[in-house]
């Protein structure tokens, strides 16, 4: 066995990375939240979140009043903009002096990249993308449930020996909470050394897409490679339902919408009240993107598609005919508020 | 700098994910009936390979952890262009998470001592969810650039551009070599296999396999031995995820009719079953 940074014995309290972006938190840093206060309740152990950027001063402020115990805000210069060495190079440091027995992060490509090499660094496990975290009855391990091939299998994974117990959970597996009111957490400071040296990799640019998050839509309408040539009747639907538009990798790889809507297992996990799925096969690397949707209504011509065990509603037909007639009777009724 | 490009190309053979299952009775996994496939975004990361030595020149060396059986899965690899193989099997590699699986191949790549760009998939279907391409680098101490769409390349200059995705859009980064870059799935479309090649693939000596002695690493680091993390248990999947599963048929104007009016019924409700946590 590798030895690790420092011993379970030493470990104290709960950490989340409050994932930023140009002085904005990502939204799964606040879902990881709620998840980790829960967790930290049932433990007693103290809550803390993480910033790390250039200048931090309002983030500090934001986070203050988030429900969390502690603040701990690492800035720096040279990370300002993210880079997963010179932030692993940064984190490494505060983590090896104040010794986290758990430490969560969101599975974006920031999070994945820095827990990733942290992981290595502190020579500890890792539980990537978990759908789920508990803590074990008895021992207090956490204990990470992840999925593998393709959503089919589910795995439940821990980490003994060694600390922090590490894990990353996709954007959308839990809910944000609700504003907590309480006192506002004590924010520490703490310095890191960061060497230009680890700072090879330089960010030339960075272009933000048009800014659509469908992972907080209300409803969807998702295009599948079965909706080829029925993109203005979908768009069509969309509107009327005031919906926004959703797409299988299939579908965005034919360009029938921007790689942001893409649902599924490397696009965005979904939550919205009603998702209506038009020609999509049903692989479970797409249904594990809507798998968190209340009512899910599949239109396939195929009746042995697998999207049927996904929906509560199950059409077998062609895409035309049906977006056509539902489009038809939304507009005669004046939309569905 | 005129000397060639040496890029390696990490490929996990994988089962394919419909095919696996869990065995209800033991709770293990059930391979048994999967075909093996290389995993599918290791072959947009070959096909940046093989599409950069078309431009530049150089070679491309493919390398996997696994069992002797995935030798005949990588010599599509090799059919596809590159140029040679490496095997890395061994008992006690087996069992390995993302620590032991990152410096096992780290370890391999250094061996070979002149490797300039190491190319991965974005994340294994069976796995470790994009965790091993940073371990690989860290073990090696060397830059990362993960999610890439596009990867281009200035010979004289040892850097690359590489396009990759993030959160809520796009980053170029300027990524001096030597690098690990990870790759999107589908972000290009591999070739086909070269007929005229087919003629190598009986070769031996296009396929190396190295075991724990070759790498020189404490046993104690690899497979199950040198993992923090375990399994702690296994299950299938809810099936179906508790759906209605409803048939409404009729022809497309009664269905969407009735579409239109279960759409209806169900937002009016929703009203108040939105305020439930969704189960
Ligand atoms: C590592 C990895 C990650 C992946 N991540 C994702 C992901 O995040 N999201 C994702 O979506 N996929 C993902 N995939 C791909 C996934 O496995 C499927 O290939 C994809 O979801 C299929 O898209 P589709 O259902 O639109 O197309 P298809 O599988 O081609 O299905 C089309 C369906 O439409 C039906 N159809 C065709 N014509 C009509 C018609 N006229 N009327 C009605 N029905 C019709 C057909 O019966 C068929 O069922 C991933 C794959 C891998 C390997
Ligand atoms: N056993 C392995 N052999 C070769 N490459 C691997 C192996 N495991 C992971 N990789 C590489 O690392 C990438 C990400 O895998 P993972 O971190 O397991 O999701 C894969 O797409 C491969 O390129």
């Amino acid at each position: 066995m590798i030895d690790p940074a420092y011993s379970p014995q030493e470990a104290r309290g709960i950490w989340v990375f409050l994932e930023q972006d140009a002085g904005v938190l990502a939204p799964v840093s606040l879902e990881l939240l709620a998840k980790a206060r829960a967790l930290a309740t049932e433990s007693g152990a103290e809550l803390t979140g993480l910033l790390v950027g250039g200048d931090l001063a309002a983030l500090e402020a934001t986070a203050a009043k988030l429900d969390l115990d502690r603040v701990v805000s690492v800035a720096h210069p040279l990370l300002t903009q993210f880079t997963a060495e010179a932030y692993a190079h940064a984190v490494d440091q505060v983590i090896r002096t104040q010794k986290p027995d758990i430490f969560l992060l969101g599975a974006t490509a920031y999070g994945r990249d820095l827990a990733g090499r942290l992981a290595v660094m502190l020579r500890t496990g890792l539980t990537a993308d978990c759908t789920d975290l508990a803590l074990e009855a008895g021992t207090g391990l956490l204990l990470g449930e992840v999925s593998g091939f393709g959503g089919g299998v589910l795995a439940t994974i821990r980490c003994e020996q060694h600390r922090p117990q590490m894990a990353t959970v996709r954007p959308g597996v839990f809910p944000e909470p609700a504003a907590a009111d309480r006192a506002a957490a004590k924010v520490e400071r703490v310095n890191v050394d960061v060497p230009a040296a680890k700072c090879l990799v330089k960010v030339v640019a960075r272009h933000r897409k048009t800014g659509v998050d469908i992972s907080r839509a209300e409803r969807l309408v998702v295009a599948g490679a079965g909706a080829r040539g029925e993109m203005p009747n979908i768009e069509a639907l969309a509107q009327a339902l005031g919906a926004e538009i959703g797409a299988t990798r299939v579908a965005v790889d034919e360009g029938w919408a921007e790689r942001e809507r893409q649902i599924g297992q490397t696009g965005v996990i979904a939550r919205p009240k009603l998702a209506l799925v038009w020609g999509a096969s049903g692989a479970s690397q797409f249904t594990c993107g809507i798998d968190q949707a209340e009512m899910v209504v599949a239109v396939n011509q195929d009746p042995e598609a697998a999207i049927f065990e996904s929906a509560d509603i199950c059409i077998v037909d062609e895409v035309a005919p049906v977006v056509k007639a539902l489009v038809a009777e939304l507009q005669s009724h004046g939309g569905a508020e | 700098m005129t000397r060639e490009l040496h890029t390696l190309v990490c490929l996990k053979v994988v089962p394919k994910s419909e095919e696996v299952g869990v065995d209800r009775e033991t709770n293990t996994l059930d391979r048994a009936n999967a075909r093996s496939e290389i995993n599918p975004p290791d072959m947009n990361a070959l096909e940046t390979a093989l599409a950069l030595k078309d431009r530049f020149g150089g070679r491309v060396s493919l390398m996997s952890m696994g069992p002797p059986f995935v030798i005949p899965t990588l010599r599509v690899g090799l059919a596809m262009g590159a140029d040679h193989a490496y095997l890395l099997s061994d008992r006690a590699f087996g069992g390995a998470d993302t620590l032991a699986t990152s410096l096992t191949l780290a370890r391999a790549i250094e061996k070979l001592g002149d490797v300039d760009l190491v190319l991965c998939g974005e994340e294994s279907s069976d796995g470790a969810t994009a965790q091993v391409p940073p371990g690989i680098a860290t073990w090696m101490d060397i830059p990362q650039a993960t999610y890439a769409m596009d990867v281009d390349f200035e010979p004289g200059q040892r850097h690359l551009v590489v396009t990759r995705e993030v959160r809520d859009g796009e980053e170029v980064l300027d990524v001096p070599l030597p690098a690990v870059v990870s790759v999107k799935v589908s972000c290009n479309e591999p070739r086909f296999m070269d007929t005229g090649r087919f003629a190598l693939l009986d070769n031996e000596e296009l396929v190396t396999t190295w075991t724990a002695d070759d790498l020189g690493v404490d046993r104690e680091h690899l497979g199950l031995a040198g993992s923090p993390t375990s399994v702690a248990g296994l299950k299938e999947a809810a099936q179906a995820s508790g759906r209605r599963r409803e048939l409404v048929s009729g022809t497309p104007e009664e269905e969407g009719k009735i579409l239109y009016e279960r759409i209806i019924e169900f937002l009016r409700g929703a009203g108040t079953r939105g305020q439930e946590a969704p189960g």
